[in-house]
């Protein structure tokens, strides 16, 4: 299973800020190897996350999102205690979800 | 690009019948894992120039707004690899947001669907191959916006 991600959700006067750090490789598929040969594209293609099983994000990623993808974003809501869910897939079909407990 | 569909296939013929099958049509999004996610859209981020770009995203004729949406970028990126990029907007009903880089390979960065309730901001890093415009559409009540801003390269980012 992939790595996981870094997720830091906290809660502050009715809006929670949710920051992720993905661990991925991020291929372009432009890059060559030592010996010239292209390493193929591998690259996350959608990332969603969810609060109480609504969906408060959906992201979808080309190949010049950087490597160990950063995303920050906000929403109405969010209670310190309650979680934070983020799922990503790739296009090797790959995929990993991770939850982050809401911080006050 | 026949070096990589000759490499996919290689891991297919690899993987096995039933499962290489799944490998390569992974590849080409019209096989979903997990579902209930709005299928990649592959031709707004196959595209390598800007109007094809902003034509897959439905973005035809965007409205140049530099004030309804404020666009941080770094003037001077040291590494092109890994650009810090916001993207807020003041407009009411905020549905969408996308970053695109006009001079790379793959001009679509990123495209950042936002419900109701989550607010019309979003930070992402993306990778510059050279010096060029990061552009910011923003879709709103149906309608889409644009602002640009150059930031200069001085180590690009793309692999190539």
């Amino acid at each position: 299973m992939a790595n996981p991600m870094k997720i830091r959700a906290t809660a502050k006067e009715g809006v929670t800020e949710v920051k992720i750090l993905m661990q991925h490789d991020m291929e372009t598929g432009l890059r060559k190897e030592a010996d010239g040969t292209l390493v193929p594209a591998w690259f996350i293609t959608e990332v969603k996350a969810q609060y109480q099983g609504r969906t408060v994000m959906e992201a979808q990623f080309g190949q010049s999102v950087s490597k160990n993808p950063y995303l920050l974003f906000r929403f109405k809501g969010g209670t310190a205690g309650e979680k934070v869910s983020v799922s990503w897939v790739d296009n090797k079909g790959e995929s990993r979800t991770d939850e982050a407990t809401i911080a006050a | 690009m026949s070096n990589e569909i000759d490499l996919n296939r290689r891991k297919a013929l690899k993987a096995g019948g039933g499962m290489g099958l799944l490998a390569l049509f992974g590849g080409l999004s019209l096989l979903r894992p997990t579902d209930a996610l709005a299928e990649w859209n592959k031709a707004a981020f196959t595209s390598k120039a800007m109007d094809e770009a902003l034509t897959g995203l439905g973005a035809t004729a965007p409205e140049s707004n530099a004030t309804a949406i404020q666009l941080t970028v770094p003037e001077i990126a040291e590494n092109g690899s890994v650009v810090p990029v916001t993207v807020s907007s003041s407009l009411a009903n905020v549905e969408q947001i996308s970053i695109l880089v006009d001079k790379n390979p793959n001009v679509l960065a990123a495209s950042f669907t936002l419900p109701q309730g989550t607010e019309a901001l979003v930070t992402t890093r993306v990778k510059m191959g050279q010096t060029a415009n990061v552009v910011a559409i923003v879709k709103a009540d149906g309608k889409f916006y644009r602002t640009a801003k150059e930031v200069k390269v001085t180590a690009g980012g793309c692999g190539g």
